[in-house]
């Protein structure tokens, strides 16, 4: 099963490097990492997409995590009502006769077109992991050139900011 | 007060109470070896840093306080990767103190750069670069906390050159605080009633004890609630010492070259209390079948051991000192006697298993075999002695043969099997026990690795003992090869033209052969008695095996037999 973690961290040199450097040595499926800055100057957020086989594995990466010093804590968002996000850009051929198409389609998505030339244009779509995946899908019709996705981020609803949960 | 960056590591020091620390200079560090000239601050040169290093683990295993090493950048630093992973695995407080080029050539591959805090972050509890000398206070401070607070462990401080030199306003923290570390010392009270619960109804109850023991200093605590419930206990390779090897509840270790009846009583079990033990695969043997008939109960103070890898049915976190004194009030609330009569019948079935099966050799060999000179060893020190080994046979048999009586006197690499590990242990030892007796068994092959060490050992005239059991093989491999390699001997022989005995006598620690078992007892007393270092070497048999032994991936109850 998936679980999205929400990591808070120290905003120091090297964190990152400790994180994903104990990921892979022990062996933990992460299917995605986004990190950034936060409402706090000195504190990183970062959201982990992890595969856990079952509860045993998920309790693994939370504690070895967390033992990390610069490790401030870790909320499990996974089955708590939250929101969860990616943004992607996708470069696809836009030859004339398919763009009144696919302007469709950017519009079905809620999507953006951010750049267009000749050739081709760039699509940005934020929204749930399988939104994106459906717009991709439907897109290679089309000759996709290149996606950039930031990985998954996430953020409980209600009052409360997850350092307080 | 003004001082430099270089001075301030030394007030750093003074403020930690650090008696000694274990170092090795190069450029990179010699603003800092200035500064501890000029201080005549206490410092050991050992003669590699790798030595530097084991012997600051040694000093910090025997007195429970931090030990400290200092290296130069690059190959200075390199040269501790293996101690540093030495002492990780076995949870041992130790501050290593790392030269790294100036700040403006960091990044550059510059002459003796090497990015070791980039390398030692996974076999450090904790590291750190200080590029500005404003954060060195803060960071020597938190580096002194964390190697020694909750599950202890190495850290590292890697300090630029230039910080060295720089000018700082010096100003000692009083306190640290650290977000993202918060040592649990006291759980939760209801998993003590629980344990207490599951203890009053088991019938085959068994306490399985390690590292997390000594680390705590808890051994006396867990001695009242054994003498009180007599509930039997068995250890770990890193666990002994705690319970008394002649206490009548005592089965000794367990795993791969534990006891008969210790290994029977961990299949056996319908209750298994694991006290601070991290459930190593040397010690579960096939993982799915260990204690495959019990619950099993975790206490540990680091969260992340539990259901590593073994799941537990109830885990006890904190510190030791908290939990076993909580749990020793719960048992007290029965009598001795009831307990007694609970747990009879099991302990009289360990007692059958052990009659059966002691632990045993060929005692009636013309040879010197290695178990002789472990028992003898162990009857001239009256288990007062504080052994450091090796790794390898020779280590085994000393955890085998050697009559523990108290903790913090059997050190050894547990966790890495570091060969070399001895001889810098064994050192940094007597340095913080000078008035205890300090024996290092090792074995020919894991002497040469770190023997530029008895240099060190004779210059300073530290009573080391060490004792060579030389079979003239690299034992431990090359019984693995007769068992389960078909003879094949690759190069494991370590037959020599080389004299250790006129080695030693080179570097200054008188030595002795040994070879004739009427002479045994006789040569190592006279060792172990006389003052200053001495080596003594014992020509042991090359074929003679460590039994009993569970191959590895079998279950613990499938042991090869000796005797
Ligand atoms: C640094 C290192 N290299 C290799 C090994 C693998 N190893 C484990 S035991 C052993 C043999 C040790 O031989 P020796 O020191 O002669 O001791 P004996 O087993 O004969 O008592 C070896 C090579 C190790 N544990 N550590």
């Amino acid at each position: 099963m998936k679980h999205t973690l929400a990591v808070l961290v120290e905003n120091k040199p090297g964190v990152l490097t400790h994180i994903s450097g104990l990921i892979s040595r022990r062996a933990f499926n992460i299917e995605s990492i986004a990190a950034g800055y936060t409402e706090e100057p000195d504190m990183t957020r970062i959201t982990i997409v992890v595969e856990a086989d079952d509860k045993y594995e998920l309790e693994q990466v939370v504690n070895q995590l967390s033992k990390l010093i610069d490790v401030i804590k870790i909320i499990d968002l996974t089955g708590q009502d939250s929101v969860h996000r990616e943004l992607a850009l996708i470069k696809v051929k836009a030859i004339p006769e398919n763009r009144t198409e696919l302007i469709g389609i950017v519009e079905i998505f809620r999507a953006h077109i951010v750049d267009v030339n000749k050739e081709t244009m760039i699509i940005e779509l934020t929204g749930e992991e399988m939104k994106i995946d459906a717009m991709c899908e439907l897109l290679k019709d089309y000759g996709i050139i290149e996606i950039v996705r930031t990985g998954k981020v996430a953020m409980c609803r209600g009052p409360k900011a997850a350092k307080e949960v | 007060m003004k001082m430099t960056g270089a001075e301030a590591v030394i007030e750093c020091l003074r403020q930690e109470n650090v008696e000694v620390v274990f170092g090795y200079p190069g450029g990179a560090v010699l603003t800092l070896y200035d500064a501890l000239y000029l201080a005549e601050y206490p410092h050991i040169l050992p003669r590699h840093e790798q030595g530097a290093i084991h012997a600051a683990d040694g000093y910090a295993r025997v007195t429970g306080k931090v030990g400290v090493c200092i290296a130069t950048s690059g190959p200075g630093a390199t040269n501790l990767i293996t101690g540093i992973a030495t002492a990780y695995m076995d949870s041992s407080p130790v501050v290593a103190i790392t030269g790294q080029v100036a700040v403006s050539l960091i990044g550059r591959d510059s002459f003796q750069e090497a990015d070791i805090r980039g390398i030692t972050t996974p076999i450090t509890k904790h590291n750190y670069l200080v590029k500005d000398v404003k954060e060195l206070p803060q960071v020597l401070k938190e580096a002194f906390y964390i190697a020694r607070t909750g599950r202890p462990g190495p850290v590292l401080v890697d300090i630029a050159k230039d910080v060295f030199a720089a000018e700082i306003d010096f100003v000692y923290p009083q306190e640290v605080k650290l977000r993202g570390y918060n040592p649990i010392y006291e759980g939760d009270i209801n998993s003590i009633n629980e344990v207490y619960q599951e203890l009053c109804q088991a019938k085959k109850p068994l306490f399985f004890v390690g590292g997390g023991l000594t680390l705590s200093n808890s051994s006396e605590i867990m001695r009242q609630i054994v003498s009180h419930t007599g509930i039997p206990v068995v250890s770990s390779l890193m666990g002994l010492g705690c319970i008394p090897d002649d206490n009548p509840h005592n089965y000794g270790m367990i795993g791969m070259h534990g006891t008969y009846a210790g290994n029977m009583a961990t299949t056996e079990t319908d209750l298994l209390l694991g006290i601070g033990v991290r459930f190593d695969d040397r010690v579960t043997g096939l993982l799915h079948e260990f204690a495959a008939k019990a619950k099993i109960v975790h206490f540990d103070i680091d969260p992340a051991e539990v259901n590593k890898n073994v799941h537990a049915d109830i885990k006890v976190l904190g510190d030791l000192q908290w939990s076993l004194e909580k749990l020793l009030e719960r048992v007290k609330e029965r009598s001795n006697l009831e307990w007694q009569e609970q747990v009879a019948p099991w302990q009289q079935q360990l007692n059958n298993w052990k009659k059966e099966k002691p632990l045993t050799y060929n005692k009636n060999s013309e040879q010197v075999l290695p178990q002789m000179v472990i028992e003898t060893v162990s009857e001239i020190t009256r288990g007062e002695a504080i052994i450091v080994t090796d790794v390898g046979q020779h280590q085994m048999w000393t955890a085998q043969y050697y009559n523990f009586k108290h903790p913090r006197s059997f050190l050894t690499s547990g966790g890495l099997g570091t060969m070399g590990y001895g001889i810098p242990a064994a050192l940094g030892a007597q340095v913080g026990a000078p008035d205890k007796k300090v024996i290092c068994v090792c074995g020919d092959g894991g002497f040469m690795m770190n023997c530029q060490e008895l240099m060190t050992i004779a210059d300073l005239n530290l009573p080391v003992k060490i004792i060579l059991l030389n079979n003239q093989v690299l034992g431990m491999v090359a019984q693995w090869q007769r068992k389960f390699y078909n003879h094949n001997y690759s190069h494991s022989s370590l037959k020599t033209k080389a004299d250790f005995v006129k080695l030693s006598e080179a570097m200054g620690v008188p030595a002795v052969r040994l070879d004739k078992k009427e002479q045994l007892s006789e040569v190592l007393e006279k060792a172990i008695t006389d003052e200053g270092p001495r080596l003594v070497e014992v020509c042991i048999p090359e074929n003679e095996d460590v039994l009993p032994m569970v191959p590895a991936g079998a279950r613990l109850d499938q042991m090869i037999m000796g005797g």
